[in-house]
């Protein structure tokens, strides 16, 4: 199609100028390539663009449960989100350490809070028979929405079922603020 | 002994049939493809390993940063008809226009004594416009808690389905400020919400 014609010259004068019948024929082998290739990039972009969400139940603050029992204090965690991405957990009822252990400082990440409730788990529930943990996390004001969110994450990844976002007692600000979390 | 000649097939195969389903597909996709809605303010979601897809409709999104709350919900129908149940509740008509705008906002964050000349605005003079955020300040009668709860009774009257509230939040943003939605929207029995997260693989 490209080329030149270099082999006219020699005839002239002899005959009819007759024009040659081209095939209509396109080569359609680089279009098809070109949607296909707009295809793929449409399918991806439409599926990866759905937002992802995690689920959150909050406790209901109004509804007066009859069945409510009170939290056991010896399957009770209780974890408080300081500033700077620190948290601080204690086992049993706020300001009575649970057989004299006291609050422990953690951070996140993966031999922080995630090995903590691995651990917590696995002597909770051996020690109460198989019953499990009983998780209560309570965001200070000094800590923000992503430490709430991985706290959350890491619950999931535990597999902790029982869990509830709850609101911090001074008591418990006091004690962040004496171990400098707050 | 004559040689049995073999006639040479061409290799060309007519591609036309091929080329029009991949076209057919791709005007498909691209007819289907939702424009990616701009956030009304940076946010930078955390991240979590375990999440769920967040469904596509009857889904209301309250974003959260610098200490402001934008609101969008999903459906252009649906965003008609709270503006014109909001407008009765706080005794402003809009008109037919106004509402049209306001049908093609994704999100706003504006009082609503000021949504009348925040929908007069152009589409670039809105971009520019300094939102102050829908006023959380008393959170048992607040803005927020009226367009939460009509968007939620729209939504129950026009498809019949409960309206799911997510909430993309700043992982800066300090907690209070979500303690406070979160409490306004525990006023009217939501108990159950979706943070929207960005994905991060599991950690072994």
């Amino acid at each position: 199609m490209a080329e030149l014609d270099t082999s006219g010259g020699g005839k002239k004068g002899g005959g009819k100028v007759r024009t040659k019948k081209k095939s209509t024929r396109v080569d359609l082998t680089a279009m098809v390539d070109l949607a296909f290739l707009l295809v793929t990039f449409f399918m991806l972009t439409t599926t990866l663009n759905k937002p992802k969400a995690m689920d959150l139940t909050m406790p209901d603050k109004d509804e007066i449960k009859k069945d409510e029992k009170p939290v056991p204090e010896s399957r009770t965690l209780t974890i408080l989100l300081g500033k700077d991405n620190k948290i601080e957990w204690y086992r049993g009822l706020p300001g009575v350490p649970y057989k004299g252990q006291a609050p422990t400082t953690d951070n996140f990440g993966k031999d922080g809070i995630r090995k903590t409730l691995f651990d917590l788990k696995k002597t909770i529930e051996e020690e109460s028979g198989g019953k499990p943990m009983i998780v209560l996390v309570k965001p200070s004001d000094k800590s923000v929405y992503r430490n709430m969110v991985d706290i959350m994450d890491e619950l999931n990844i535990a597999k902790i079922e029982i869990r509830a976002i709850v609101d911090i007692l001074p008591l418990e600000i006091e004690l962040l603020k004496r171990d400098g979390n707050y | 002994m004559p040689r049995v000649k073999i006639p040479r097939k061409s290799t060309a195969i007519d591609m036309t049939a091929m080329c029009d389903v991949a076209f057919l597909l791709l005007t498909f996709f691209i007819l289907t493809a939702k424009p990616r809605t701009d956030d009304p303010i940076p946010v930078d979601a955390p991240a979590t390993a375990i999440n769920v897809q967040l469904p596509e409709s009857d889904v209301a999104i309250l974003t959260v940063g610098q200490g402001k709350v934008f609101f969008g919900v999903e459906g252009q129908k649906t965003r008609e008809e709270l503006l014109d149940q909001m407008g009765r509740r706080y005794s402003i008509a809009f008109t037919p226009e106004e509402k049209a705008v306001f049908a093609s906002l994704p999100s706003f964050g504006v009082d609503i004594q000021n949504l009348k000349g925040f929908l007069a605005l152009s589409p670039d003079e809105r971009k520019e416009y300094k939102s102050q955020g829908i006023p959380t300040d008393t959170t048992t009668e607040s803005q927020l808690f009226y367009w939460v709860k009509e968007a939620r009774i729209v939504t129950k009257n026009l498809n019949n389905k409960e309206l799911r509230i997510a909430i993309k939040g700043d992982g800066k943003e300090e907690y209070p400020t979500f303690a406070k939605l979160i409490k306004a929207l525990q006023k009217q029995k939501v108990n159950k919400f979706a943070l929207i997260t960005n994905v991060k693989s599991l950690p072994k």
